[in-house]
C-alpha cells in the first residue's frame, strides 16, 4: 500500500507541467482573480473617497482625499435604509424556511417509491421545466387573480419552488435514507407526518443546508419580483437591491422617504456618488463574507444536481 | 384484470405533505399556462369581472397581435440579439470553463489553485444590480476609470453608454466574467473524478502532456460537455434579464445590441403598457423554448441514454 502511494506520488511528481508553464498558468489564475475580486475592492474605495476627490479625479482608487460622509450620510437616512434592510433580510429568511419546506416536501413525497400518485407528481413538477406560461400571464395572473401585488408574498412565494431543488432533494432522499429505517417506523406505527419531520428531515441536514443556501442567496440577490410587484406608492416594501436599482437616476427615493428631517444645507452637499457606492458596499460585503465558507456546500449541490433521477 | 389502485391511509398522509407545493405549482405554473391564450386576445380588463372572466370575454383576434408586433423593426432586432448572443455564450461557456479548468488542475500549488478558485466564484453570487454599478464605475463618462485614464494616456475620452459598437463585447465579457468560476468548478469535478492509473500508463507511454488533454482528458469530459451543450441549446430563446436590462442602464442609443425577447416582453408590459405585443412575445417564446428543449433532449437521449434530461 505504502509502496503503492509512493510510486503513484512519484508518476504525479514526474507528469507535472514544467515549471515555466506553472508560473504562467498561475499568472493567469492569479490575474483572473483580481480580475473577479477589483470591482468590489474598487466600490469600497469609491464609498471612501470625499465628494471633492470624486469631483475632481473621478473614481480612483487612490482618490486624493478619503472620508467617510457617504455612510454618515446613509446614518442619518437609516430608517429608509435600514427598513429596506429589514426588508431584505425578512424575505430571504422568510422565503428560505418556505422554500426548504415546499421544495422538501415534495422531494421526500416523491422518494417513496409505493406512493401512489408518484408518476403523477413528478410529470406535475416536470412539465413546467420544458414549458411556461411567459412573464405576461405569470404577471397578470399574480397581480388580477391571486392579488399579490404590492404585498411582501409577491416577493417570496414565486421564486420559492424549483424543479430542480425538487429533483436534488429526491435524489438525495432516495440514495441515503435507508428504506429499512422508514419501513422499521412505519411497522412501529409513524405517520409519514412524523417519518417526515423526526426522521428524514434530521439525517438530511446537509442536502437541505445546500439547498437552503442555493435558495438565500437567491432571496438576498432578487429585485425582479420588487420591480415587478411593487409599485412606487409602496417604495418602504423596496428590498436593499430594489432600492439600489431605484437610485441610479437620482436619489431622491432616500430623502423623500425619509421621516427625520434633513437640513437643506446637507441635502446640497449631498455625496451622491459614494452614497450610491456605500449602499453597493452594503448589499455585497455580507455575500462577500459569507460565500466562502459556503463554497464547499455550493459545490456538492452542483455535483448532486449532476445525478439524473 | 384491471389493476385497482387502494388508496392506503399511507398514500393519503404523502398527498397530504405534497398538497402545499401541488397547490403551488397549481397556482405559479399551471394557472399561466392557461393564460398564454390571452396573446390570440385583445385583452381589456372588465370592471367588474375577474381576470378570468375578462379573459374569456374578450375578443378573438386569431393571429393580429403577432402581425402587429412583425409589423414593427423591434421583433427582428429582439429575436436577432437573442439567438446571435445566446449562440456566442453557447460556445464561449463551454470552450473557456473547460480551458480553465484543465489549467487550474495542473498547478503545482494546490492552495493557490483553491485561493483563485474562490476568488473567481465571487461574481455569481452577486446580483445585476449590484454589477451594473461596477461597470457604472469603469465606464462612466466623466468620472469612469477608463475615460481618466485614456485622459492620462492623452486620448479622446469615450461616450460608453452611447456607443452600441462597443455593447456586444461588453456584454459578452461580463457574461463569461459572472460564469467563469460556476462553469469551472462543474468541469473540474469531473476532472478530479478521472482515474489517475490513465494519466500514468500514458506517461509510461512517452506521451506529452498536451496529448494527455487530448487524448485522456477531452474524451472523458466529452458527456458532461455534450450535456451542458445541448442544455444550452434548449434555452437559446431565453436571455439573463439583468444582464441585458440593467447593465446597459436602459441607454437609449443601445437598444439595438442590448435589447432581447426578455427586455422587449418586459418593457411592453410595464412602459408602453402593450399587453397585445408583450403577450405575442411572450407566446412566441414559450413555445420556442419548448421545441428546442424537447428536440435537444431528443438528441441527447439518441447520442446517450442515460444523459438525457428525460
Amino acid at each position: 500500500m505504502a509502496k503503492d502511494n509512493l510510486f503513484s506520488s512519484g508518476i504525479t511528481r514526474f507528469n507535472r507541467i514544467s515549471t515555466p508553464v506553472n508560473i504562467l498558468f498561475s499568472l493567469i489564475f492569479i490575474s483572473l482573480a483580481l480580475i473577479a475580486v477589483i470591482p468590489v475592492i474598487f466600490v469600497i474605495i469609491i464609498s471612501f473617497s470625499s465628494a471633492e476627490s470624486i469631483q475632481r479625479i473621478g473614481y480612483s482608487f487612490f482618490p486624493q482625499e478619503w472620508s467617510i460622509d457617504a455612510y454618515v450620510y446613509l446614518w442619518n437616512l437609516r430608517d429608509v435604509i435600514g427598513r429596506s434592510f429589514l426588508v431584505s433580510v425578512g424575505i430571504t429568511i422568510v422565503g428560505t424556511v418556505i422554500g426548504l419546506f415546499l421544495n422538501s416536501t415534495m422531494g421526500y413525497v416523491l422518494s417513496r417509491k409505493n406512493f401512489v400518485l408518484r408518476n403523477f407528481f413528478t410529470k406535475l413538477i416536470f412539465i413546467p421545466m420544458l414549458f411556461s406560461g411567459g412573464l405576461v400571464s405569470s404577471y397578470l395572473i399574480n397581480t388580477q387573480v391571486l392579488k399579490l401585488g404590492n404585498t411582501y408574498w409577491a416577493l417570496i412565494l414565486p421564486m420559492a419552488v424549483s424543479s430542480f431543488y425538487i429533483i436534488v432533494l429526491r435524489t438525495f432522499f432516495q440514495t441515503t435514507v435507508p428504506d429499512s429505517l422508514i419501513e422499521s417506523a412505519k411497522i412501529d406505527g409513524a405517520s409519514q407526518f412524523t417519518i417526515y419531520f423526526k426522521i428524514v428531515v434530521p439525517i438530511s441536514l446537509p442536502a437541505l443546508a445546500t439547498i437552503g443556501l442555493f435558495l438565500s442567496f437567491a432571496y438576498w440577490n432578487s429585485w425582479f419580483l420588487a420591480m415587478l410587484y411593487i409599485q412606487s406608492t409602496h417604495q418602504h416594501m423596496y428590498p436593499l437591491q430594489y432600492v439600489l436599482m431605484s437610485i441610479e437616476r437620482n436619489l431622491q427615493f432616500l430623502t423623500q422617504n425619509s421621516q427625520f428631517m434633513i437640513p437643506e444645507e446637507a441635502l446640497r452637499r449631498l455625496p451622491a456618488e459614494s452614497v450610491r457606492m456605500a449602499i453597493v458596499v452594503i448589499v455585497v460585503v455580507p455575500i462577500t463574507l459569507a460565500y466562502p465558507f459556503f463554497q464547499k456546500y455550493f459545490i456538492s449541490g452542483l455535483t448532486i444536481g449532476a445525478i439524473k433521477g | 384484470m384491471r389493476r385497482r389502485y387502494r388508496f392506503s391511509k399511507e398514500d393519503l398522509e404523502l398527498l397530504l405533505i405534497a398538497l402545499p407545493t401541488v397547490v403551488w405549482y397549481i397556482l405559479f405554473c399551471y394557472l399561466p399556462m392557461f393564460g398564454i391564450i390571452i396573446a390570440f386576445k385583445q385583452f381589456r380588463p372588465l370592471p367588474d369581472a375577474g381576470f378570468i372572466m375578462s379573459l374569456i370575454k374578450s375578443e378573438f383576434v386569431g393571429f393580429d397581435n403577432f402581425k402587429f408586433l412583425f409589423a414593427t423593426p423591434d421583433a427582428w432586432i429582439i429575436f436577432r440579439n437573442t439567438l446571435a448572443y445566446n449562440a456566442v455564450f453557447i460556445v464561449l461557456d463551454i470552450v473557456i470553463p473547460v480551458a480553465l479548468a484543465i489549467m487550474i488542475s495542473q498547478l503545482h500549488s494546490q492552495k493557490l489553485a483553491k485561493v483563485c478558485q474562490t476568488a473567481m466564484f465571487l461574481p455569481h453570487f452577486l446580483s445585476w444590480v449590484v454589477v451594473s454599478y461596477f461597470v457604472f464605475a469603469f465606464l462612466s463618462v466623466d468620472k469612469g476609470l477608463l475615460n481618466q485614464l485614456y485622459k492620462a494616456l492623452g486620448w479622446e475620452s469615450v461616450e460608453w453608454y452611447m456607443q452600441p459598437r462597443y455593447w456586444p463585447y461588453i456584454l459578452t465579457f461580463l457574461h463569461l466574467w459572472k460564469g467563469m468560476g460556476y462553469g469551472m468548478v462543474v468541469y473540474l469535478a469531473s476532472i478530479s473524478g478521472i482515474d489517475i492509473s490513465l494519466y500514468e500508463a500514458a506517461l509510461i507511454d512517452g506521451s506529452t502532456k498536451w496529448q494527455q488533454v487530448k487524448y485522456i482528458t477531452l474524451p472523458m469530459l466529452k458527456p458532461i460537455i455534450t450535456i451542458m451543450f445541448i442544455l444550452s441549446i434548449g434555452h437559446i430563446f431565453t436571455t439573463d434579464f439583468g444582464l441585458f436590462y440593467n447593465i446597459p442602464r436602459n441607454s437609449g442609443p443601445l437598444i439595438n445590441v442590448t435589447q432581447t425577447i426578455d427586455v422587449y416582453v418586459y418593457k411592453a408590459l410595464m412602459g408602453m403598457n402593450n399587453i397585445g405585443f408583450s403577450s405575442a412575445a411572450a407566446f412566441l417564446q414559450s413555445i420556442f423554448g419548448f421545441i428546442t428543449i424537447t428536440t435537444a433532449n431528443w438528441i441527447v437521449r439518441k447520442i446517450d441514454p442515460n444523459s438525457s434530461l428525460f
